[in-house]
């Protein structure tokens, strides 16, 4: 009984390994397959990863959230600070900075560019400013409201709220996800097509094989087995051709990307190929060549009979 | 071993293969089924080793009826019967050894047993030094030793051959003949189809003749 599962395995692996070979003794026609099918798994995958980098810049700029309430000119110190308590026990303020017009004047004489300007002036032109941050849980919509009420005040100049861009990035990284995932079935629907037929093109050419087979009473599974083990290879090799086409193209662009990055004194450092991508791309080729193999080997098998 | 009871094939275009046939082919027998080409020799065959099913009747090997084998059994029962085609049905891009061992890896065995039955069955057809060499490069005659190699390798308990001889001239015809006595002789059930009517008058045996699908005669 012992032998008898020992040989069960040593045949599928004998299998799985002609099955390779078969692959490797038409090198030219096996790399072409596996080219496309990797760049066909490679692009969803490659999108993927710069949305995420996306997402990961729009949350850098969460803290553009923050919105400066600026008050008119000559409003006294006491009526900023009781404003910037009113607005401390606000539900949806997390805290309230206050800028006094002194230290934003000395602020802007300690800048490069304005430095020079500061001294033209006689007075103080700036006003207090208070910068608001709102809770994380705060909506888009209640924050409005509360900008809209502050700004309809005498002692309030104006209120500068930055946050619907923010929201607009994010809608279309919700879109652009979206695409990624249709963009993604489709791609892979694609490779189960192109592996189905490759398959079918072997299955034709070893037809007198599979009916010397069968005539000797191969069962079903016999025949099949060489055929699925191609698919399997198929996918493994169209996965690995994804990712070594992903690493060179990430590698490719994150010398330009941290440039740009510094550019706009972020730190922001660009993400590479996520484990779960990588892991996706790797799953999806493998279901593909196994599901492509096994659709090509159901249509195109059973149509074999024997003939004497 | 083999009994045909009332067996009818009509094929799909209305022709008929066999009609009401009625044979009987003990255990260890040697038979040979003769008639011109299109009288349902290959016909027969077909249906002894599940390629065809019968219209009506009952086709029993080994008390199986065959003709109602559901599909999934069908690779056991061939593999349980030798078979030898007229044009051998060798794999040409695969070396003698590799064709002769195909059933035995069919039926998995292990590697050590393919082996060295594989040799034993070459042996027996005089071929055991061409192993390593592709079909193409050996005879007709010799090719059709390889493919009888391969119909005995699993040590089958019937043998069925369909013009074995076809292509042969008849002095290797001969010897192809007396290498089937040779394996009948130790036990094995075998039913060779022939229109070779000069061969086996040189060799007697039992004979089944058919005429369109009839049995027209049948040795005792």
């Amino acid at each position: 009984m012992n032998l008898a599962i020992g040989n069960y395995f040593v045949r599928h692996a004998q299998s799985c390994l002609s099955a390779l070979g078969q692959l490797c003794r038409q090198p030219a026609g096996s790399l072409l397959t596996i080219g496309v099918i990797g760049v066909a798994l490679a692009l969803p995958a490659g999108l993927s990863v710069l949305v995420r980098n996306g997402e990961a810049v729009a949350g850098q700029w969460e803290s553009a959230r923050d919105f400066s309430v600026y008050l008119q000119p000559g409003i006294a110190m006491d009526t900023a600070e009781a404003l910037q308590q009113e607005l401390e026990s606000s539900a949806d303020v997390a805290s309230v900075v206050l800028i006094t017009a002194d230290e934003a004047l000395a602020q802007l004489a300690d800048s490069s560019e304005y430095g020079e300007v500061v001294g033209v002036f006689d007075d103080n032109p700036l006003p207090h400013r208070l910068v608001v941050r709102p809770r994380d849980d705060a909506v888009p919509a209640g924050l409005a409201t509360l900008a809209d009420g502050l700004e309809q005040r005498d002692e309030i100049d104006l209120v500068r709220l930055d946050t619907a861009w923010v929201a607009r990035l994010n809608a279309i990284l919700d879109l652009v996800r979206r695409t990624i995932l249709l963009v993604a079935s489709i791609l892979t629907a694609g490779v189960l097509v192109i592996i189905g037929n490759t398959i079918r093109l072997d299955i034709q050419n070893r037809r007198a094989e599979i009916e010397v087979s069968k005539l000797l009473g191969a069962s079903d599974a016999f025949v099949r087995r060489p055929f699925l083990y191609a698919g399997f290879w198929y996918g493994l090799g169209g996965s690995l051709a994804a990712l070594l086409l992903l690493i060179v193209g990430l590698l490719l662009l994150s010398g330009p990307a941290t440039r740009l990055s510094e550019l706009y004194g972020g730190s922001f450092q660009p993400l590479g190929l996520a484990g779960s991508t990588a892991l996706g791309v790797l799953g999806g080729g493998l279901v593909a060549g196994l599901g492509g193999a096994w659709l090509a080997v159901a249509r195109h098998l059973a149509a074999i009979e024997p003939k004497i | 071993m083999i009994r045909f009871e009332n067996v009818t094939k009509r094929y799909a275009g209305g022709q008929d293969g066999l009609r009401e046939v009625n044979i009987g082919v003990e255990q260890g027998e040697l038979v040979f089924l003769t008639g011109h080409s299109g009288a349902g020799k290959s016909t027969l065959l077909k249906l002894i080793g599940a390629l065809e099913r019968p219209t009506r009747g009952q086709v029993l090997v080994g008390g199986r009826n065959i003709g109602r084998l559901p599909p999934r059994q069908i690779p056991a029962h061939r593999r349980q019967i030798g078979m030898v085609f007229q044009d051998h049905k060798l794999l040409p891009d695969r070396p003698i050894f590799d064709n002769v061992a195909l059933p035995l890896i069919i039926a998995g065995l292990g590697q050590r047993e393919v082996q060295r039955r594989v040799r034993a069955a070459l042996d027996q057809v005089g071929l055991l030094k061409r192993e390593r060499q592709q079909p193409g490069t050996l005879s007709t005659g010799e090719q059709q030793r390889v493919g009888i190699a391969r119909a005995v390798v699993s040590r089958p308990r019937l043998l069925i051959a369909d013009e074995p001889t076809g292509n042969l001239d008849p002095e290797l015809s001969l010897e192809i003949m007396q290498l089937f006595g040779r394996l009948n002789e130790v036990g094995v059930t075998t039913l060779i189809a022939t229109h070779d009517l000069a061969l086996l008058d040189r060799l007697g045996g039992r004979r089944i003749t058919l005429s369109k699908g009839q049995v027209v005669r049948a040795d005792n």
